[in-house]
């Protein structure tokens, strides 16, 4: 892979870690104020069915996740020594495949 | 006094460690230490100096693990009541003993780009550089560099990835990005940027935690990063 | 990694919303075995500390108007401490 393009995804890594940051800690907040007194699909589904704002929300957490994990896969991979096309392929068919089911868990959850 | 049992580097990449015993005293530095064992107990012990009072950096070894100038490492900071142990620089082929090879870090300065390229001669007038500017004060902060290795011998990337870059080479690398003279600006970027440049520091920090100037190279590295992204993004890399 | 290979499992055990509440339920009640549990409360202290070391590494990285880098072991030590924080009072939400 070419300098460029290395430069490219160490900069999507950094921007999508900075939309994660703010996601998780809305995630982490509202899952511990689910959990007390335990879970029920009812209260989690109560919270999103319908939710323009959840749904907008969690289509975001999704699609940040779904650049920021493959990268950070890949670099994992690089630094320990595997540096071929095939490392590039996962990476994208990982973030295709976080895309496609977390768009699907977003559509479960909000329709 | 009591004598203070030291733990010496002998051999290349493949050695041991030998035991001496040297009388303390009470101001006495690591290097006094290495200097009496040389003098008055095995002359065949091989070890680097010149300055001995803290400014050339010559004299950088691992101490008890870490690596620092001996010159400037008090016993009494380091020993207490334990042995001390004297190794070589790590990261760094072995020359002999406490010896090692600095060729491939001053390369590595030479491929990060780090030497001038003006394009006035002689007859053109100075240079106008603004003391107080930003650029000039990134450029302060780093430039005492005086090429010692410690921050290369601390660094965990440089022993995992060989072919690092590392801090020193980097950092001055950062130093000629922000000299307003410099015209090689998007070779030198080009040079410091991917898998062995600055993209593969991990923050981790040890170089800036050991230089004995006080010199951040993960500051210098993070510019770095910073100056890449607005280029790429510029269309210029 | 661990959290990339968590990611795929959670997204499926949402989609089964699609089939139902019934189904969702289910799998919620099946999850509330103390083993999925405090696997839960591992996933959760490796994200915070994931998140906080990440943070800090933000923060190196671009806050250029103040020096920081003198401060890194201050950092370091708050971006620990904020993990273990976020870590417990998941796990004593929890129970």
């Amino acid at each position: 892979m070419n300098t460029r393009s290395q430069v490219l995804l160490w900069g999507a890594q950094r921007a999508s870690a900075m939309v994660l940051a703010l996601c998780v800690i809305v995630h982490f907040i509202t899952i511990i104020y689910a959990v007390r007194n335990g879970l029920s699909a009812v209260e989690i589904l109560g919270r999103t069915r319908g939710s323009i704002a959840w749904g907008g929300f969690y289509f975001l957490f999704v699609a940040a996740v779904a650049v920021h994990a493959p990268i950070g896969i890949r670099n994992i991979c690089v630094e320990m020594g595997w540096r071929s096309r095939g490392v590039d392929v996962l990476m994208f068919v990982l973030a295709l495949t976080l895309a496609m089911w977390g768009l699907r868990a977003v559509w479960a959850v909000v329709l | 006094m009591n004598a203070l049992k030291v733990k010496i580097w002998r051999g290349t990449e493949s050695g041991k460690f030998q035991d001496y015993e040297v009388p303390r005293q009470e101001s006495q530095t690591v290097l006094d230490v290495v200097t009496y064992v040389q003098r008055r107990l095995d002359p065949s012990l091989a070890y680097r100096f010149a300055c001995r009072v803290g400014v050339c950096g010559s004299c950088a070894m691992t101490v008890n693990g870490v690596s620092r100038w001996t010159c400037r490492t008090h016993v009494s900071k380091v020993a207490g009541d334990s042995a001390l142990e004297i190794a070589p620089l790590r990261n760094l082929p072995v020359v002999r003993d406490l010896v090692t090879d600095m060729a491939e870090f001053f390369d590595k300065w030479a491929k990060a780009r780090g030497r001038f390229t003006g394009n006035k001669t002689r007859k053109d007038d100075f240079a106008r550089v603004e003391p107080a500017s930003k650029q000039r004060r990134a450029v302060d902060a780093a430039i005492e560099c005086i090429g010692c290795g410690v921050c290369y011998s601390s660094c965990e990337v440089v022993t995992w990835k060989p072919d690092y870059l590392g801090p020193a080479a980097l950092s001055r690398a950062w130093t000629l990005v922000n000299d307003v003279r410099d015209v090689a600006q998007k070779e030198r970027l080009a040079a410091v940027a991917g898998d062995a440049g600055c993209h593969a520091c991990h923050t981790q920090m040890n170089c800036t935690e050991r230089c004995p100037k006080h010199i951040s190279p993960t500051a210098g590295i993070a510019g770095l990063k910073r100056a890449v992204l607005a280029a790429t993004l510029k269309g210029e890399l | 990694m661990a959290l990339t290979l968590f990611l795929p499992l959670h997204f499926w055990a949402l989609g089964n919303a699609l089939h139902g509440e019934a189904k969702l339920e289910n799998f919620l009640r099946w999850s509330d075995q103390p083993l999925v549990k405090f696997g839960e409360t591992v996933l959760v202290l490796l994200l915070a500390a994931h998140m906080a070391g990440g943070v800090r590494l933000l923060m190196l990285e671009f806050m250029t108007w103040r020096n920081i880098s003198d401060q890194h072991k201050t950092l370091l030590a708050a971006a620990a401490g904020v993990s273990v924080a976020v870590g417990l009072a998941f796990l004593l939400n929890l129970v």
